[in-house]
């Protein structure tokens, strides 16, 4: 009965997507309204498969609906359980804050349907129990984010955008041979029915360990994991400020979810017990990535870049907790993946409704603004810390369950990666905070502080309204929802017991 | 080489899809013209295309419309696979080339080097 809500979950918003469009033929002003009711419903949707699964004993806690009535391994599942539940309502609740914020701009109605179809695709990739289906929806992800990409204004966002579509694509098409791979050694596409076949073919089949291969640098390039990192600061930094926070807290984010979901339910860690170099390889990789990612990040000048930076550090750590091999360490990447895409949303709203009030984008720009904007400089100052993993945040949460499963499994040198990641991103979270807080606010009639700043004051207030807000007014909905978020990235501290009893049935099937 | 020689005879058709992959990717990659980019990334997914209809090819194979007596069949799996790839494919190449215009309008250029320069990408 209940399993209804996965279709559900997935049609609704494809289907509302048709309509900003449909209906904006003969009504005008219709595409937020009908998002907001199509987020709304997924919100109301991902809640009840959550409590569903909450509830449920711990025979019902992973649902399965069969599309079209073919039953597997023929038919193409949607399973849901306590990851994607908790996955599917932080896409829902970062679609509807983001909108929110969204509120005041003027936007065509494609971008809503552009907006909705995100939201649908995404859903899906978290839903879906098929490796085929999978690669479908990342590439209606990929589409529609380098469409929304492109919304921005200017050739770059237009140039940011292309180069996220070469190198999605290419992710995307790796990760397409790596599920031919697996088609061809076991002739299934299932991913429950592929966790046995794979087992039966060997784990040390050269086939099988390329499968896997593909697979990993194909999401890693989604993810944005250093080296295959270069697309994303572009992309974020580009991208219009509702865009970024959207596609930084949850593209990404299901894109690590998706990898999880194939490194421990379709291979399994016997897998990385027959290979224990792919395990190291990708714990180096990763390793890598949150080192120079939270270097590059604290000597950007800029704060979307210094956000997107941070990004490649943050995920290579839910990345590192794939090569672990450790419950704890999986248990702290997923609760680091909700907290980061949390907190990525508020951050990037943050600075988007600075920007589009004050015109201020570098570090330096942000000399004083908490004065001028106490609560958005207080929610960026707060979520800020959390990033680093000030207690008590649910920032420190996920780095502390993956740096405890680290030096469980004796891999200290991580736990050691980690701290100096954390150091690194007090540096850059420290110079925000400065800039807000204890430097003196430039006079607005005075140039401002930067070279670029020399744009007279009339310009800036055109650029601004442009961009959506009013020149040094603050519209209310964004001050609120930015607020709002920035409370939950602290509050979700004391929800150790809930993730816990989602995650603990899913947990227990991957480290039987 | 006896071994090289029978997988070019036995395995082509495998072979071919590297080959393809390969000079797609080098394309994407080593090319400054953007066109000619979105050309790589088509041929480096039509390799793929091929590696998945080749694995569902089997001697003697007939189309797998199943009826009494019928049959062996060629799988059928891959080739609606290859279907749907394809549909993503020129989508991915539509927008490829939707951004190309728009970047080509606002510089007056398709060259990506070029396009670096002016934007100041590092």
């Amino acid at each position: 009965m209940s399993d209804t809500l996965l279709a559900l979950l997935v049609t609704v918003p494809l289907v509302a997507a048709i309509f900003p469009l449909l209906v904006g033929l003969r009504v005008d002003d219709a595409g937020w309204p009908i998002a907001m009711a199509g987020s709304l419903a997924v919100v109301g949707l991902a809640g009840s498969l959550a409590s569903t699964i909450y509830t449920a004993g711990p025979e019902g806690q992973r649902l399965i609906h069969e599309l079209a009535g073919y039953p597997a391994p023929y038919g193409i599942e949607l399973v849901g359980d306590g990851l994607s539940a908790l996955i599917a309502l932080l896409i829902g609740v970062v679609a509807v804050a983001v909108l929110v914020y969204d509120r005041s701009v003027d936007r065509p109605d494609a971008f809503y349907s552009g907006y909705l179809l995100l939201t649908g695709g995404l859903l899906g990739m978290t839903l879906t129990g098929d490796l085929f289906n999978l690669f479908v929806f990342l590439e209606i992800v990929g589409l529609v984010t380098y469409a929304l990409v492109a919304a921005g204004d200017g050739g770059e966002a237009a140039y940011g955008a292309l180069k996220y579509l070469f190198l999605g694509t290419v992710g995307a098409s790796l990760y397409l041979i790596g599920v031919g791979y697996a088609l061809v050694a076991t002739g299934s596409l299932n991913m429950l029915d592929l966790q046995t076949r794979l087992a039966e073919v060997g784990y040390t089949d050269p086939l099988v360990q390329a499968s896997f291969g593909f697979i990993l640098v194909g999401f890693m390039l989604k993810i944005a994991v250093f080296p295959l990192h270069t697309w994303q600061p572009d992309a974020y930094t580009h991208a219009p400020d509702t865009v970024s926070a959207f596609i930084s807290a949850l593209v990404s984010t299901t894109a690590a979810y998706a990898l999880i979901r194939i490194a421990f339910d379709v291979f399994t860690v016997d897998f990385f017990a027959a290979n224990p170099l792919i395990a190291d390889t990708v714990v180096l990789i990763a390793s890598i990535s949150i080192v120079v990612g939270s270097l590059l990040a604290a000597t950007q000048t800029e704060v979307k870049r210094v956000f997107a930076y941070s990004s490649v550090a943050q995920f290579g750590m839910v990345v590192v907790a794939v090569g672990l091999n450790s419950r704890t360490a999986l248990f702290g990447a997923v609760i680091h993946l909700i907290g980061h895409g949390l907190m990525k949303a508020t951050l990037f709203m943050g600075a988007g409704t600075l920007s589009s009030a004050y015109g201020a984008s570098t570090i330096a720009d942000y000399a004083g603004l908490a004065k001028r904007a106490p609560y958005t400089g207080g929610a960026i100052a707060v979520t800020g810390l959390a990033l680093v993993g000030i207690p008590p945040s649910i920032g420190l949460l996920g780095k502390w369950y993956i740096g405890l499963g680290a030096v469980e499994s004796g891999t200290w040198s991580v736990a050691i990666v980690i701290f100096v990641s954390t150091l690194l991103s007090l540096s850059y979270v420290y110079q925000l905070i400065e800039a807000l807080y204890f430097t003196p606010l430039e006079e607005p009639t005075g140039g401002e502080s930067t070279a670029d700043g020399a744009v007279d004051h009339a310009t800036m207030a055109d650029s601004a309204v442009a961009d959506g807000g009013h020149a040094g007014r603050i519209a209310p909905e964004r001050v609120a929802v930015v607020a709002l978020l920035a409370v939950s990235t602290v509050v979700l501290f004391a929800s150790v017991g809930l993730f816990d009893a989602m995650l603990d049935p899913v947990f227990g099937r991957f480290f039987q | 080489m006896t071994d090289f020689v029978s997988l070019l005879t036995t395995r082509h058709a495998y072979v071919l899809f590297v080959l393809l992959s390969t000079i797609g990717l080098y394309m994407l990659i080593a090319n400054e013209n953007l066109v000619k980019k979105i050309i790589g990334v088509n041929m480096f997914q039509t390799g793929i295309f091929l590696f998945f209809v080749s694995s569902a090819y089997r001697v003697g194979g007939s189309a797998p419309i199943v009826e009494d007596g019928g049959g062996p069949y060629v799988s059928p799996l891959p080739q609606v696979i290859v279907l749907t790839a394809i549909v993503v494919g020129i989508s991915l190449t539509a927008v490829g080339l939707a951004l190309s215009i728009r970047l080509y309008s606002e510089y007056g250029t398709l060259r990506a080097d070029a396009l670096r320069e002016v934007i100041g990408d590092e």
